[in-house]
């Protein structure tokens, strides 16, 4: 059935409404005005502003290692419990591991961020680690919550996959580890490389958690962006946001390169 | 053996940084407030349930979160579902273009589109400039800082959680019912009502709560959209953890939204286990 008059302006409308701010945020990044949002002829002086903000280079970088330390952690702990879960078949506990793992995904992020931060004081008191917290927990906590990611991604890829290959594989002659390396690696890699960016985006992304468990030591970017906000806006959130678009426009092309199915079976 | 070896670091992990801390929070929702560091005591006091029940002030937060999640949730339907439609009957390699220009706004940073509504929505923002700037208004009309601001982030923010499940069901959906229906006669509004939506409902359920379960317990959008009155339950347990310092009624909120979310969620998982 073609889309009709009404369907396609209600559509366009909510394409509008998710695309304008962003729109107007980048677009504003080239504006010499001062009051953000005015436009006051075009410059770049707002990237050099940003550029020379030590404040928010530094927590951009830290942002950068936590999150790419964090992604690293998860697709390890994620990797292995999606691979479980779809190819153990019932082991002990299963039903709590499953739980355990995906509880990151529905649990509010109030509540996440809260209870991680309860459970270092705790650990601290007890054990002397981890020593204050910063950099280090944010990676922890990140590295938990995009497991949960990752873990989702791997299961449903392997579930769509064919057990049967690394069986035919082993049945003629490989050894589990040749099997693993030659068949089921190459198909569970484009998994893993999107759960690795899913993880790394969402650390970058998180102010909540990151607010909670961080200290005086440990301010990523989000954090450092949300004082800034509390205060008001100025044209560098424009410049970061442009920043921001264009470098994530280039890493989801990227990530659509590997995704795109290869041949054969259809996605 | 090799299975052993595998399930045992996730099984730590999964054990010191999701049970450990539910575990602990529990404990010390239960505990008694103390003037000392870390501010609790552990013991079963249950003070700070027992502030949570006396003071309307706690229970109003958890209310007006479940409230403002689910206008959110519906306003997100609202949009999600012609948005969805569209999509999916795109030819596909527009309907991966559009999937894109779905997504991509979700991957731009959180915060930053949070900005870009306080720069639109401010007195001296983009909005009230234009407004202005074509004589329909004098004085600039007070946006930020209200309820409509607050859900405008929310559903900008929440909008392809929305969108994403009703796109996978329609896609299922078998075209030629809703033709069926629109050669007998039906007009658009009534295919819709009578073959799309019931044939999507679980899809929309869904939906609803894949955005309703986050943003119950939403911190930064109310804080930096919403008007002060706007105490939902993610805030207050944010300024009773950060300002007050009482670890018990913070916990025992963390608690209490959970309790409240726990059919929501179990109802989610429910569907989305569906064949």
């Amino acid at each position: 059935m073609k889309p009709g008059l009404f369907l396609r302006a209600a559509m366009a409308a909510g394409f509008a409404f998710l695309w304008l701010p962003i729109v107007l945020l980048v677009v504003y990044a080239f504006s010499a005005d001062r009051i953000p949002f005015q436009w006051g002829g075009f410059s770049l002086r707002w990237f050099e502003a940003l550029a020379r903000n030590e404040r928010l280079v530094e927590a951009a970088l830290l942002s950068l290692r936590v999150a790419a330390g964090a992604a690293t952690l998860a697709v390890l702990l994620g990797g292995a419990a999606g691979w479980a879960l779809a190819r153990f078949g019932p082991f002990r506990g299963r039903a709590a591991f499953g739980a355990l793992i995906g509880a990151p995904l529905v649990l509010p992020e109030v509540v996440t961020g809260l209870s991680l931060l309860l459970l270092f004081v705790a650990l601290e008191g007890l054990t002397g680690w981890p020593a204050g917290r910063g950099a280090t927990t944010v990676l922890l906590a990140h590295a938990t919550l995009g497991a949960a990611f990752v873990a989702v991604v791997v299961q449903a890829r392997l579930a769509e996959a064919d057990r049967s290959l690394d069986e035919a594989a082993m049945d003629l002659g490989a050894t589990p580890l040749v099997a693993f390396r030659t068949v089921t690696l190459p198909l569970v890699a484009p998994a893993l490389a999107a759960g690795w960016l899913l993880a790394f985006t969402l650390s970058l992304d998180d102010v909540v958690i990151a607010s909670f468990v961080s200290g005086p030591a440990g301010t990523t970017l989000p954090m450092a962006l949300f004082s800034m906000l509390r205060l008001g806006l100025t044209p560098e959130v424009n410049a970061l946001g442009a920043v921001v678009v264009l470098g994530v426009g280039a890493v989801l092309g990227l990530a659509a390169l590997l995704l795109r199915p290869r041949g054969g079976a259809p996605h | 053996m090799r299975r052993a070896l595998l399930l045992a670091p996730a099984w730590a992990w999964l054990l010191l940084f999701v049970a450990a801390p539910a575990g602990i929070l529990v404990a010390i929702a239960l505990a008694e407030a103390d003037p000392g560091l870390p501010p609790f005591r552990l013991a079963l006091s249950g003070a700070g349930f027992a502030t949570l029940v006396e003071d309307a002030y706690y229970l109003d937060a958890l209310l007006a979160a479940l409230r403002v999640a689910a206008v959110t949730a519906l306003l997100c339907l609202a949009i999600a579902y012609p948005m969805a439609i569209g999509i999916a009957r795109a030819a596909p390699r527009r309907r991966l273009l559009l999937l894109a220009a779905l997504m991509l706004p979700f991957w731009t940073g959180f915060l930053l589109r949070i900005g870009a509504w306080i720069g639109l929505l401010r007195d001296e923002g983009w909005i009230n400039g234009v407004l202005r700037g074509a004589g329909l208004i004098e004085a600039p009309l007070p946006l930020l800082y209200t309820e409509g601001a607050m859900l405008a982030g929310m559903v900008h923010a929440y909008l392809p959680f929305a969108v994403l499940p009703l796109f996978a069901a329609l896609l299922r959906l078998d075209p030629t019912l809703e033709e069926a229906a629109a050669d007998l006669g039906a007009r658009p509004a009534t295919v819709f009502l009578t073959v799309t939506l019931p044939a999507t409902a679980p899809a929309a359920v869904a939906a609803f709560l894949l955005v309703f379960i986050p943003a119950a317990g939403e911190y930064v959008i109310p804080e930096l959209l919403g008007p002060p009155e706007a105490q939902l339950v993610g805030r207050v347990l944010w300024q009773e953890f950060f300002q007050n310092r009482d670890w018990p009624v913070a916990a025992a909120l963390a608690v209490a939204l959970l309790v409240l979310l726990l059919a929501p969620i179990r109802l989610f998982q429910r569907i989305e286990a569906r064949p």
